[in-house]
């Protein structure tokens, strides 16, 4: 219960001091919003006041807080090139970002453009569509334990992708969005808003990777979802940052009346990645469904946080999180979920599963609940455990060897996520996404 | 008393009038006036421990003891960053810390002074003793006021005693176990405890000694603004077994009282203890209590906790899993009406292989009542095949009844298996249909509901607790609909 000594304000600063935040602010395009300008300098304010997380903190308990240092990082220049990273599925328009700046992209058709489908950088989105970003972009305060991060996000925040799909119209293929850290010490904040009107529907395939695993790279991320009414959103995000990387993701979900969200997010790199996941069902028929997927080796550390918000009746979500752990690895899930007073009718369900392939893996699990309201049904499970000794047994009996039974077991712990896609060519792309990761 | 063979069967008007232990708990609102000859009057400082420890006439190293522990409990921040806040409105000055009425423990029941048999008659007391029980710890305020052992019992070399006087009869067995299991820093209330603990109970179960009858204690709180600390210690040595009851009423008072118990256990290889609490103190009560075992090789420690009565409650019974094979359990069992918060939970610490735990929660809300799961599952590094089963279910009687799970599971390696699952929900309306149908009202059915709902776990009760446990849940869940 003791709490460690307050670290010196150098260090809760980092690299980000005020002359690099107004370096920053002068690298900026002029034609920007006065009103932007001064919300990234209360974001820095907030920044520089808050204390780096600490012992003690619960929004941080289990986490290797010595990892979080924010020295030792640069603003990194302009990218030369990007590293191809193939997703394998067709997409309607595809935004690529190198250390906070647009590379490349490839636009939407002329019909889509025409019936009011945006896909654009944020910086262009503030304004041409300043109304629709003021209103979204970072609107959800955060509510995981990372303020000082999210407020770090903010302030640095260059450039990211703007989504927005008017009332009625549906995408049939996914958006791309790519985000690149290029460069030994690169610190990056990538960002996507993606606002669906009433009964539109998108999908938004999202990659975030380095050019290869040994660069001790920042990336304070973050992204913002707005179902409307009956609007429909499908996210994927894949996070493959370099292994020596330090990942601060921050995901905020705002679901409407008889609108449905699913999101499904795979965790492969970085050293030390915490996503924080919030997910708000703010009318009744809202839906939204949270899966993640972590590979978790060598001594990384996956740090997943969410919170389920019922705030209305006759709401569901469900959460389901799997990790499989090798090496020295630890994870971590903590889930909440809260239910308001008067949300009768909620039904709410949030499991975490976690495969242990070694003996020196470590997983931490805090499943939580809030309940206010009577009418409800909430269950939430969480199981530790190695491969099912008898169904190895069954495989082997059929004359599979050991060793391709245990990767035929863990294929299928993965696939039960996978089944929730429906797009059956998503689901095929992000199979042999991980079946790559685990045999490299 | 006879306890009923009927208990089965539906409730009938007369159930309400308690033909078990003869006795209207509704008539619990009283206070005796007592003479306190000993008190330390209120407040918390050098001079209070000091005082309470010249009473006792104790050894050197106990007074350094709780000075130490004063010191400790002082330097502790209150643990508000997870708990919750109303812990801020315990007043720490404002608490008598100690209080005696001044008697020895006393062997016969004749020797009992009259004030205090009338108060214990009307706790149903002497009739249990009599008829039911091995051996009765009353305790009454801080001293133990009542103390009888059976012959059989003693005969089988089990001491069972005031902790304060077996410090002075028994001092080396005491002290190489004493603040072993839980040390005087586990948390600030332990701490508090270790500086001003009085009265509590010490037994310790020789080799091979398995003690056929449960023994008891009653618990009393009877004096406004005045805190409870004992401090129980039970070992049972190689191969002993050894089942322990306490439960525990109060008058209702004005102003909040604190009650802060360290209870530590320690089972050598093979022994067994059964740890029974049944709480149920008044509304105004702060029970911030702190409860672990430790299991040697081949050992067993099962709490059975039940938590009915205090404005809150703060208890999470533990079991270090320390030998080989050593099994943990606990069984708990809230209730949270208005005004009351209950965060009650367990943990589980695995230190040794093939060591197993299980641990079954279930909580009921009534009214603005809130329940709360609060857990800890841990096995390190390099042991294997160690198991872990939880499961948590909460009711929820009313609109605005509120509950909340926050277990912490950490588990490393790939030789072990842990699972936890948690439930929340409330009484089926079908059910409640079906039993109005056949002539229950809309309250019997939903008491009917509720005891049902913890009904395998109330059958692990001995007779008499389980059947005054559903006579508890019928009074609480009385108003709760309609």
């Amino acid at each position: 219960m003791s709490v460690s000594a307050p670290l010196s304000a150098s260090s809760a600063l980092g690299v980000f001091t005020a002359e690099a935040f107004a370096a920053h602010l002068a690298s900026l395009p002029p034609s920007l919003p006065a009103w932007w300008i001064a919300r990234k300098r209360a974001a820095y304010e907030r920044f520089a006041a808050l204390p780096m997380p600490s012992r003690g903190d619960e929004a941080w308990r289990f986490s290797n807080l010595s990892g979080l240092t924010l020295d030792g990082f640069t603003l990194p220049a302009a990218a030369t090139s990007v590293p191809h990273a193939p997703i394998g599925i067709q997409k309607v328009a595809k935004l690529v970002f190198a250390n906070g700046r647009l590379f490349s992209r490839e636009a939407l058709s002329a019909d889509l453009v025409a019936r009011g489908v945006v896909v654009d950088t944020l910086q262009n989105a503030l304004v041409q569509h300043e109304a629709v970003v003021r209103e979204h972009l970072l609107a959800q305060p955060p509510k995981l334990g990372s303020a000082k991060f999210s407020a770090l996000h903010e302030a640095f925040l260059t450039d990211g992708a703007f989504i927005y799909v008017p009332k009625g119209v549906q995408l049939e293929q996914p958006v791309g969005v790519f985000s690149y850290a290029l460069g030994a010490t690169a610190a990056i904040f990538p960002h996507t808003l993606v606002v669906a009107g009433e009964n539109a529907r998108v999908t938004i395939v999202e990659y975030f990777g380095s050019a290869n695993d040994t660069e001790a790279q920042l990336a304070v991320g973050a992204n913002d979802l707005y179902a409307g009414h009956g609007a429909q959103i499908t996210y994927i995000g894949k996070q493959d940052w370099s292994h020596r990387a330090l990942s601060f993701q921050s995901n905020s979900t705002v679901v409407r009346r008889d609108a449905r969200v699913q999101s499904l997010n795979l965790h492969l790199g970085a050293r030390q990645a915490r996503h924080e996941s919030l997910s708000q069902l703010a009318a009744p028929g809202a839906f939204s469904e949270m899966l993640a997927l972590t590979v978790a080796e060598t001594d990384q550390e996956f740090d997943q946080r969410t919170l389920q918000i019922h705030q209305a009746p006759n709401t569901k979500s469900d959460l389901l999180y799997k990790n499989a752990l090798r090496g020295t690895a630890r994870t971590i899930f903590s889930g909440l979920i809260v239910v308001d007073p008067d949300a009768q009718k909620t039904d709410a369900y949030q499991s975490n599963r976690n495969l242990m392939l070694s003996e020196d893996a470590e997983a931490n699990s805090l499943p939580g609940l809030e309940i206010q309201a009577n009418d409800v049904r909430c269950t939430h499970g969480a199981t530790s455990s190695r491969i099912d000794p008898e169904q190895e047994f069954y495989l082997q009996s059929r004359g599979i060897a050991k060793e391709a039974a245990d990767e035929l077991l863990t294929f299928g712990f993965f696939e039960e996520v996978l089944n929730r896609l429906t797009d059956d060519h998503l689901h095929e792309a992000l199979r042999v996404l991980i079946q790559t990761k685990f045999k490299k | 008393m006879k306890p009923p063979t009927d208990t089965d069967t539906l409730p009938s008007p007369a159930a309400t009038e308690n033909p078990v232990v003869g006795i209207d708990q509704s008539a619990g609102n009283f206070q005796y006036d007592v003479a306190y000859e000993f008190d330390a009057g209120t407040g918390l400082n050098e001079n209070t421990v000091r005082y309470i420890s010249s009473v006792k006439k104790e050894a050197p190293w106990i007074l350094e003891f709780r000075l130490k522990a004063l010191q400790k409990f002082m330097s502790m921040p209150m643990p508000t960053h997870w708990a919750t806040k109303d812990l801020e409105n315990i007043d720490f000055q404002k608490i008598r810390y100690y209080l005696a009425s001044g008697q020895k423990p006393k062997r016969t029941w004749d020797e009992v002074p009259d004030d205090i048999k009338k108060t214990f008659e009307r706790l149903g007391i002497p009739e249990q003793e009599r008829k039911f029980l091995a051996g009765v710890e009353a305790q009454f305020d801080s001293e133990a006021a009542y103390s009888n052992v059976k012959e059989l019992v003693a005969k089988q070399g089990v001491i069972f005693m005031n902790s304060t006087e077996a410090l002075r009869e028994h001092p080396e067995l005491f002290r190489k176990f004493f603040g072993k299991v839980i040390p005087t820093g586990d948390n600030k209330f332990s701490a508090l405890n270790s500086a001003v603990f009085s009265g509590g109970s010490f037994i310790y179960v020789p080799k091979g000694v398995k003690v056929a009858q449960p023994l008891q204690a009653y618990f009393r709180i009877n004096a406004e603004n005045f805190g409870q600390f004992e401090r129980t210690l039970i070992i049972a040595d190689e191969g002993a077994e050894l089942t322990y009851m306490e439960g525990c009423t109060a008058p209702k008072f004005s102003t909040s009282t604190l009650h802060s118990a360290v209870v530590e256990l320690v089972a050598l290889k093979g022994a067994k203890i059964q740890y029974i609490t049944v709480q149920n103190w008044a509304n105004n009560v702060f029970n911030l209590v702190t409860k672990r075992g430790v299991a040697h090789e081949d050992a067993e420690i099962k709490w059975i906790d039940c938590n009915i009565g205090s404005r809150l409650t703060m208890k999470y019974p533990g079991v270090v899993l320390k030998g080989e094979r050593a099994r943990g359990e606990v069984i708990s069992i809230a209730l949270a009406n208005d005004g009351q918060h209950q965060d009650t939970g367990a943990k589980m610490i695995h230190a040794a292989n093939n060591t197993t735990s299980n641990i079954v929660a279930k909580s009921i809300s009534v009214g603005q009542g809130r329940s709360t799961y609060r857990g800890v599952v841990h096995i390190p590094k390099h042991l294997k095949g160690c198991k872990n089963n939880t499961e948590c279910d909460a009711l929820l009687i009313n609109t605005n009844s509120r509950t909340d799970t926050y277990p912490a599971i950490t588990v490393r390696g790939d030789r072990n298996y842990v699972q936890h699952e948690a439930s929340v929900s409330k009484v089926n309306e079908e059910m409640i249909f079906y039993m109005q149908q056949r002539g229950l009202t809309e309250g019997q059915a939903m008491s009917l509901a509720v005891n049902g709902f913890i009904n395998d776990l109330a059958r692990q009760f001995p007779m008499e607790y389980s059947v005054e446990l559903k006579r508890l849940i019928d009074l609480e869940m009385e108003g709760s609909v309609g």
